[in-house]
């Protein structure tokens, strides 16, 4: 294969390295006030990689690199709504940086690298390739958690990120050497090859699927592996939060998909069983814990620990169903907490956090228009129709079903009650109580339209949600190798 | 379809897009505008349902009015709605009831009008979506949408205990709802990739099944109804929702719970339904008689009409279980009647609590010295509810008991008894409240009915006595459905 031909399926993520160099040079070159010429030119960046996405799409798989990199409907979907995240997350966060001296161009740049990262995750074929996506992603996050360096909490929370994600890598990393070890591969296919042919040692395979099922409960924050996400989230600017929160799980599905599905399918008796247990664990504690949190940022991170162990329902049931299901699951989530931490922005001012629940307390009396939408988006995340959230929970628990775990899917909306009860207080807090500070909201027409689109498009999305299902449904059957 | 116009959208999302209309007149400083806004919007509502029942043919069972359109074609979900003989008479009583909550609230609501009417208006939209969806997904989407107004009604215009009173509604009705999604997506799984209703009707299933599913609806709808023992919820929302959330709950969101039962228990899991009739007719009962001596005792006047509610309500389950054409019809016509009449009575209990801030029995009495009139209308709901013949309450309740003579003497012995405590609570409140000397000089201060209330009491008055002396229009109609349900349930599903 010649080598424009190798380049062009991965044009985007060429394009995003280019402009990431050139945005870091040129934001040397000017003052903070010009910085809205490096952030407008991120956000072209962001366009341009969407633009390529789109033009470069071929029909079917296409491999490059010699079968590390791969260009598939499922990759191509899933990158488009990262740059679509990534690029909401920019414009959410801009007046909060900028209010708190961090609106930088390490900010923009670390942004666009994280994205980078993602992109290889996204596209990965490869053990190692997913592994240098994944590293250039928690790298670029680390940092980007790190950068308040005036606030004690903030760099706590990137230290504990930073421990227990490297402990993370090692555990993938060392579970991806046993799998080398016992097929004499990395590339995903060719594992998956090699555990059919039936040579490979089994106790080998087992004991390796063990550390990488571990090294992606990690990343996920699945319960027993969570215990850096409600630090981070609560420590991390809200703006970095929001970063963590959305984006990297579309990047997840991907990376667990192309790893548990398309490398180590012949094991799904062994890995679903694990993620059975993941996923209730996570369900549970997620929703439990969450209860008692008065910090809205840390029940946030609980509830995307509960929202993570429903996404590995959908991951179990297998099949185009149960992984569409997961897909979608995962884009709903990731546009939901795009909407909560937006708004927990929105509502912050110059040197106010508005990070406790009761920060919400007589909203609607404040601003009708905003506790309306946050209405919606507690809804969605509670899964009540006819929000969004609702069909994301539905076509998992469908998926559910149809494997013949009955009694999961009843865990599961069990679980979802419980759910329901923090998701219900602040609503409860939004329109029965009254606001504890009368502080006017202070935002811009750019982050307001933006929750308002992000808001309706829950309900609107929950009204009409058959297309957006049967684009994930599609780009998994395309793309994923369903043995 | 009526003059090529599809009549049930219109009467689902007519209320809808006033309440729509009506949220954006914004603050209270426009509290006029949205009043009558709102209230066109539910008179047009109720105008637009009207062509329901007058088009309406008596002699089928057959879904009448129906649409069908593609809606998300990935699961095979469809806009699918239409009504029969039993669900058309609800969607009136839905839409007859918006009106009268507008009135209701027109002077007593001062703050967020717009929000408060609005609230109303887009329930009863969703309230008419729950009866006439025939497809599955679209029935529990509007199930559960209609949580979200009712939660913030109570929360918002509510009384002093009102938060933990919604937060009780919530999540006692989603425990329900939830594994009843689990039972709707089995059974889509079980019908070959179906998500209509009349399809799940004719899914054969093994006992084990039926039971499963049958408990996964009864939690659902029992909730609703409610049933005892899950009816604690009803008088706590009750006593802290504003007038016209009560009146709303009472006269039709019970009513939605029984429903459940006669369009989705018991046609899809026959088998089960026989099986544990006993066991529903034994909480009918408990609800009938334990649930009317509780009422017995009450001292907040809300607090008896919401207990009474729930031994009315222990009827409907009796007449249903009980599996013959009296007792289905008669379930039938007292939920109509126990619509009217217990929204009428909460609406007799919010004309005394908006002048005198209490709901308690003790701070009344001798209220007819100074409210003649009002003492009459309440004279006659509180006859109709403990079933005076010559009122709609005796229809349903003596269809009843002769459906369940025929079934077994000791059930009708039972059941018989609400007419001595219905009596015995109902006019023993009316006695406290109404007669005796002056209790207090607030008492002694009270006006009588305004035009607005005079207004909204004569309808319903004339509505009562209607039904109460010439019930052939609201039974005829459901005739046919009824006779053709019993059949299909009367039919084994269980796999040959």
């Amino acid at each position: 294969m010649d080598l424009i031909a190798n380049l062009k399926p991965a044009g985007a993520e060429i394009f995003l390295l280019v402009m990431a160099c050139v945005i870091l040079i040129a934001d040397l070159l000017i003052r903070q006030s010009g910085r809205m010429v490096t952030y407008s030119l991120v956000l072209v960046s962001l366009l341009g990689c969407a633009l390529i996405t789109v033009g470069t799409h071929a029909h079917g798989v296409t491999y490059a690199f010699n079968n590390m990199f791969v260009d598939d409907l499922m990759s191509d979907v899933l990158k488009l709504l990262t740059y679509l995240a990534i690029g909401m997350m920019l414009v959410y966060s801009r007046q909060y940086l900028t209010l708190r001296g961090l609106f930088s161009g390490e900010f923009l740049v670390l942004a666009l690298f994280a994205t980078l990262g993602m992109m290889v995750m996204i596209s990965a074929n490869h053990f190692l390739t997913l592994y240098l996506g994944l590293e250039l992603l928690s790298l670029s996050l680390y940092a980007m958690v790190a950068l308040y360096r005036d606030s004690a909490i903030a760099t706590e929370a990137a230290m504990k990120y930073f421990i227990l994600g490297a402990l993370a890598s090692g555990l993938l990393l060392y579970g991806m050497s046993m799998l080398y070890g016992a097929t004499g591969s990395l590339q995903l296919a060719a594992v998956s090859g090699a555990i059919l042919s039936g040579s490979a040692n089994q106790t080998l395979l087992v004991f390796g699927l063990v550390f990488v099922v571990s090294g992606l409960a990690f990343k996920l924050g699945a319960v027993p592996f969570h215990m850096w996400v409600p630090d981070v989230y609560h420590g991390a600017p809200t703006a970095m939060t929001m970063l963590i929160g959305s984006a990297p799980k579309l990047a997840a599905f991907a990376f667990v998909s192309r790893i548990l599905v398309e490398g180590l399918q012949p094991l799904v008796q062994h890995w679903s069983g694990m993620l059975v247990m993941l996923a209730i664990a996570s369900m549970a504690i997620g929703n439990i814990t969450a209860i008692a949190q008065v910090n809205i940022k840390r029940m946030l991170a609980y509830s995307t620990i509960a929202h993570m162990g429903f996404m590995l329902l959908g991951m179990v049931s297998g099949g185009i169903e149960g992984y569409g299901s997961a897909m979608f699951y995962a884009v709903i989530y990731v546009l939901m907490s795009l909407g909560a931490f937006g708004m927990i922005m929105l509502l912050s001012r110059e040197g106010f956090e508005a990070d406790t629940i009761n920060d919400f307390k007589g909203l609607s009396q404040r601003s009708p228009w905003l506790a309306f939408l946050m209405l919606l988006l507690m809804f969605s995340m509670a899964g009540v129709p006819p929000t969004v959230g609702f069909y994301a929970k539905f076509s998992v628990l469908n998926a559910v079903v149809q494997a013949g775990h009955v009694w999961l899917a009843v865990t599961a909306v069990l679980f979802s009650l419980v759910g329901a009860f923090y998701y219900l207080r602040i609503v409860k807090l939004m329109y029965f109580d009254a606001p504890e500070s009368r502080a006017p909201i202070i935002f811009g027409q750019d982050t307001v339209l933006l929750i308002s689109v992000n808001g309706l498009g829950v309900l609107l999305l929950g009204l009409l949600p058959g297309g957006l299902m049967s684009v994930c449904a599609v780009s998994v059957q395309q793309s994923l190798l369903l043995h | 379809m009526i003059f090529g116009l599809p009549a049930i959208s219109i009467a689902i999302w007519l209320p809808i897009i006033f309440g729509i209309l009506v949220l954006a007149t914004g603050d209270d400083r426009n509290a006029a505008l949205a009043r009558i806004l709102a209230l066109a919007g539910s008179l047009l509502g109720f105008l637009a349902t009207i062509p329901l029942y007058t088009g309406f043919a008596r002699d089928t069972s057959e879904m009448q009015f129906v649409e069908l359109h593609d809606w998300i074609n990935r699961f095979n979900i469809h806009y699918h709605v239409g009504v029969d003989g039993i669900s058309v008479l609800f969607i009136l009583l839905t839409a007859f009831f918006t009106p009268i909550v507008v009135l209701a609230g027109w002077q007593v609501i001062e703050k967020r009008v717009a929000q408060y009417m609005a609230s109303f208006l887009i329930m009863s939209g969703i309230m008419i979506g729950v009866f006439a969806a025939l497809d599955a997904v679209l029935f529990y989407v509007f199930w559960e949408a209609m949580l979200i107004p009712m939660f913030l009604i109570i929360g918002v215009w509510g009384g002093q205990n009102r938060v933990y009173a919604a937060v009780k509604f919530f999540l006692y009705t989603l425990l329900g709802s939830l594994l009843m999604l689990v039972a709707l997506i089995y059974l889509y799984n079980q019908s070959g990739g179906s998500f209509a209703i009349p399809d799940f009707h004719h899914v054969a299933l093994p006992m084990g099944a039926q039971v499963l599913i049958f408990i996964a609806f009864f939690f659902a709808f029992a909730v609703k109804v409610p049933m005892f023992p899950v009816h604690t919820w009803l008088p706590d929302a009750h006593v802290e929702a504003p007038t016209g959330g009560s009146v709303i709950l009472a006269a039709i969101m019970l009513k939605v719970g029984a429903y459940g039962f006669i369009r989705f228990s018991m046609p899809i899991a026959p088998d089960a339904s026989h099986h544990l009739a006993g066991v529903m007719i034994a909480l009918s009962l408990i609800a009938v008689v334990y649930i009317g001596l509780v009422a017995l005792t009450q001292t907040d006047m809300k607090k008896l009409v919401a207990y009474s509610s729930i031994s009315h309500m222990g009827f409907v389950t009796l007449g249903l279980f009980i599996f013959n054409a009296y007792g289905m019809e008669g379930a039938l016509m007292q939920m109509i009647s126990h619509g009217f009449v217990s929204g009428a009575l909460f609406l007799c209990i919010g004309v005394l609590y908006d002048r005198m801030h209490s709901r308690n029995i003790a701070d009344y009495g001798g209220v007819a010295n100074n409210m003649p009139v009002f003492a009459a209308f309440f004279m006659l709901f509180a006859m109709a509810n403990s079933g005076l013949p010559g009122t709609s309450g005796f229809v349903g309740e003596f269809i009843v008991i002769l459906g369940a003579v025929k079934a077994n003497f000791w059930y009708a012995f039972a059941a018989a008894t609400t007419l001595i405590f219905g009596a015995a609570y109902t006019l023993w409140m009316y006695k406290r409240v109404i007669f005796g000397a002056v209790a207090n000089p607030h008492v002694a201060e009270l006006a009588d009915l305004n035009l607005r209330e005079k207004v909204i009491f004569a309808v319903l008055a004339a509505t009562v006595l209607g039904m109460g002396l010439y019930p052939l229009p609201f039974s005829e109609i459901m005739h046919v459905s009824v006779n053709d349900l019993l059949v299909h349930v009367a039919r084994s599903k269980l796999p040959m």
